[in-house]
């Protein structure tokens, strides 16, 4: 295939050319184009640090509060990946996808446009504004892209756009060599790669952007040399998922994912948390509280002593769904259209603590950083093992359900 | 002239210096070894090796040796091989033996090995920790339909499709061997068992005698192909059912209960006369094919209001082929019984010639049933000699939703493996029926060395879980992640789904 590139909107060689240096540190010989998937042929282990914000109002705030959230907790990763996702930061192109790419070279881009283009009208590309940050070496290509379904072409191969939007982003992950698809959500991004959070937040000028949720990672791989795409969160569609932890369960989870279409091109435990939840909460319509009964599902000896609906529902999504739960050492926060929920492994292996002011609640691995960034919280907590802590955006959200809204809908 | 080439392969050997002179070997020993004459005097051509007559003797004065006799060494043509032609040139007939294959072919378990967690991940000590083993047999949904419920919150929309799982507190059962093959007490013995441990029982292909009926909720019953016992009630009285289409240690051959077997308590559970011969047919004939299994699964569900059905197969060539049409038919469970597994009689030569490895059976089908959408509908039995905790963990990691373990609950009960239950004259009680010798084995000590057994398999299970950094079982199963192989070749590698150590 030639790199012809077509100038998308109105930017033309000139600009890419200024591109800086196109190859991912430490990945691979010069001149050879890396897969862009399968980190390594192991999975990666590693602990890291993590933190979401969400203001319940919808109020948005810029970048900084989740940049202080991560800086404190330097020390819990060691500068080999660091990243946010940003909700509500593109409201220009609310009903746009907005697909974030890392490419290694142009031929990866003019690859993955064709197969974007074969479903989508892109209506706006450009590269992803970034600044010079002198430990933030050898960055791929970084673009995005606002896209819209192409509704005939959705029509004759009779899937709905979020179907065809995953299909994309598995055929560019796994096929597309040198290519890889950060984030294709609506209203949101990540911004991720190689260096601390704070480096990687100044690289991408998060203070530009503003949002009403955030979530921030810091990574402490342990065995691999660290590339673009292995930084958190990881993220398809509106799910984006910043992970501390490893899920000792990662060999059923992926082989149980993979029934269902799912392709795991990236051998970390992370991409199964995110796709088991849209696995759960878009394929198969459960709502957000039984999604974390079945990612942290409670004990058979909790579940003998529920009351018989509760017990009987327990017990069928236990044993539907047993190959999905997340075992292991885990704290989890998922962002998602309406809010964020942070979720801890059943028997609580990993730090999560909690705290709310107002309409903003925060959770982050150590305690100091709610202080840091919130001047006085009414609450700080520590949740229980396997308990979700649960900010729902006012406006709710397009897809995900949730159990409180039984009772509304009972008085209607 | 008969059996003068066929030397004997043991010599019992007594110490008269400290024998008591008290004839006990004479009555311990089932095969006929011993005779009496002012002492013990054995006839070392019939000693199996059981050890019976050793653990009984009061003084400790008798030893079994291998013989020492020296064969012109030939390694092609072994003693054995040498043996097997000598018997049948004398006598012109099958070769008929028990228990399960014991040709040294390669043991994929022990090339398995599983793996542990190490500071990025904690391990999880199972004796301060919940560590959860139980387990659900049946066909599930893939996924979960719910609503609101009265008073807030949600509850399952439908009754589920899938209410009658069979629910396994240790991912184990007991494999079937019928009343016939074994003892009357062997049943009493699994059944007791079954209920203490919270698993089941199955009563193989011989009917359900009445003193097990207050056990029924942890029996599961057997429909072969002589459908002997079967009728609604026997059908009714199980926790689930299951049609025996093969056996591992003879995939494709019937069964043969000889009619002196057959007395009038057997003759009784079996629903045939007494005396009269019970032949299980090679094939069932009413299933020549695929849909004829789907008629029969749906008929005896009918006729069960919906218990689960499972269906039985040796691991043969095309097993993942076969197990998807299984599946497809509406089996909720498949019952995978590896060229190792044990049988009361089998021609030798199938026994030991035929069928695959159960590792390789359970991960094709697994994979096959993956591949094609549909592992969530039925459950997989894993059976062909799990040995011990260590087989029970690797092959749950291979795909296996439980095992079933038969050769390794007679040695519980004291099998010693002597591969001489053809015979009718088990010296430990367990495949036989004559009186003096069933009467050898208390159902309730029984119940209680089978309990022990698993009890411990599943200790030493949760300390594998727990070592692994998880707390359930499903968490491990088709987890193939968690093993790595050591020595296997890379096809074999490939076909199992595990990677070599160091990978």
């Amino acid at each position: 295939m030639t790199a012809e590139l077509t100038p998308l909107c109105g930017r033309g060689e000139p600009l890419l050319e200024r591109m800086p240096s196109a190859r991912p540190a430490g990945f691979t010989e010069p001149g050879v184009r890396p897969a862009y998937r399968e980190e390594a042929p192991y999975k990666i282990h590693g602990g890291c640090g993590l933190m979401g914000i969400c203001d319940e109002s919808g109020t948005r705030m810029d970048g900084e509060a989740a940049i202080r959230a991560m800086a404190v907790q330097r020390d819990r990763g060691n500068g080999l990946g660091g990243g946010f996702a940003g909700y509500g930061i593109y409201p220009d192109f609310a009903d746009h996808f907005c697909f974030h790419m890392m490419y290694h070279d142009h031929q990866a881009r003019a690859e993955a446009e064709e197969i974007i283009t074969q479903t989508f009208w892109i209506d706006q590309a450009e590269p992803i504004p970034t600044r010079h940050v002198s430990t933030i070496v050898d960055p791929p290509l970084l673009w995005r892209y606002f896209v819209m379904p192409h509704e005939r072409k959705l029509e004759a191969i009779g899937l709905p756009a979020d179907d065809v939007v995953v299909r994309t982003v598995f055929d560019i992950n796994a096929g597309v060599d040198g290519a890889y698809v950060a984030s294709s959500g609506k209203d949101m991004g990540a911004f991720k790669g190689v260096g601390y959070p704070e480096e990687i937040a100044d690289f991408f000028r998060l203070e530009e952007y503003s949002g009403h949720t955030w979530l921030g990672h810091n990574r402490f791989p342990t065995n691999t040399p660290g590339w673009w795409g292995g930084a958190h969160p990881f993220s398809l569609l509106d799910w984006a998922v910043v992970h501390n932890g490893e899920l000792s369960s990662y060999g059923i989870n992926r082989r149980y994912l993979e029934q269902f279409g799912y392709r795991c091109a990236l051998g970390t435990d992370t991409e199964v948390a995110a796709y088991l939840f849209d696995l759960l909460l878009r394929k198969h319509g459960l709502p957000m509280d039984l999604a974390c009964l079945v990612l942290a599902s409670p004990l058979w000896s909790e579940i003998d002593r529920m009351g018989d609906d509760e017990r009987e529902l327990a017990q069928a999504l236990r044993e539907v769904y047993g190959p999905a739960m997340l075992n292991g050492p885990f704290a989890i926060v998922l962002g998602f259209d309406g809010g964020m929920v942070a979720i801890n492994d059943r028997i609580k292996l990993r730090p999560l603590v909690a705290a709310r002011q107002g309409s903003i609640l925060m959770v982050a691995s150590e305690e100091s950083v709610l202080h840091e960034v919130l001047d006085a919280p009414e609450r700080v907590w520590s949740p229980r093992a396997g308990e979700p802590v649960i900010a729902r955006v006012a406006g709710g959200s397009r897809s995900v359900r949730f159990a409180d809204e039984c009772a509304v809908a009972g008085v209607a | 002239m008969s059996n003068q080439l066929v030397q004997p392969e043991f010599r019992v050997r007594i110490d008269h210096d400290v024998c008591h002179k008290c004839g006990r070997c004479v009555q311990q020993c089932g095969w006929d070894v011993y005779t009496f004459n002012e002492r013990p005097i054995p006839n070392h051509a019939k000693c199996r090796a059981c050890h019976r007559c050793m653990t009984y003797c009061p003084a400790g004065a008798i030893t079994i040796e291998r013989s020492p006799l020296a064969y012109r060494e030939n390694p092609s043509w072994t003693p054995a091989l040498r043996r097997a032609a000598w018997r049948q040139a004398e006598t012109g007939g099958v070769l008929l033996t028990g228990m399960g294959n014991d040709r040294p072919y390669l043991n994929i378990f022990d090339h398995l090995v599983l793996d542990a967690c190490q500071v990025t991940n904690p391990s999880i000590d199972p004796l301060r920790e919940p560590m959860e083993l139980r387990t659900y047999l049946g066909s599930k949904p893939d996924s979960l339909e719910v609503e609101c419920g009265e008073g807030g919150g949600f509850k399952l929309k439908t009754r589920r499709g899938f209410a009658a799982g069979i629910r396994l507190d240790v991912p184990v059962v007991f494999a079937p061997m019928s009343y016939g093959s074994v003892s009357l007490n062997v049943h009493k013995s699994l059944a007791m068992a079954a209920q203490r441990l919270g698993i089941l029982m199955n009563t193989g292909e011989g009917g359900l005698h009445a003193d097990l009926y207050p056990y029924e909720k942890n029996v599961i019953v057997q429909v072969a192909s002589g459908r002997f016992g079967v009728d609604t009630d026997y059908l009714n009285r199980g926790a689930a059912v299951e049609i025996k289409v093969g056996q591992g240690a003879k995939p494709g051959i019937g069964g043969h209960l000889p009619g002196e077997k057959a007395d009038s308590d057997i003759a009784a559970t079996r629903m045939i006369p007494q005396g009269s011969d019970a032949i299980s047919p090679a094939p069932h004939h009413d299933i020549y094919s695929i849909e004829d299994l789907r008629q029969l699964i749906y008929s005896i569900k009918e006729a069960t209001d919906y218990k689960p059905v499972g269906v039985k197969i040796a691991a043969v060539h095309n097993v993942a082929a076969i197990a998807s049409g299984i599946v497809r038919a509406g089996a909720d469970y498949v019952y995978i019984d590896g060229f190792r597994g044990g049988t009361g009689a089998a021609p030798q030569v199938i026994r030991d010639h035929v069928g695959i490895p159960l590792e390789i059976a359970v991960a094709v089908v697994d994979q096959r049933l993956r591949d094609e959408g549909i592992r969530q509908r039925a459950s997989i039995i894993a059976a062909g000699s799990v040995r011990g905790s260590a087989d029970l963990a690797k092959v749950i990691a291979l795909g296996a939703d439980a095992v079933a373990i038969g050769s390794a609950a007679l040695i519980a009960l004291g099998c010693h493996l002597c591969q001489g239950c053809h015979t009718g004259s088990c010296s430990w009680g367990l495949t036989t029926h004559k009186p003096e010798l069933t009467r050898r084995l208390d159902p309730e000590w029984g119940a209680e060395r089978l309990v022990n057994l698993v009890s411990a398999w599943s200790h030493e299970l949760q300390e594998i879980l727990g070592a692994l950094g998880v707390n359930a079982i499903e968490s491990l199963r088709g987890s193939r992640d968690r093993l790595r192989s050591i020595g296997l070749d890379q096809q074999t590698c490939e076909i199992i789904g595990v990677k070599p150590a160091g990978l």
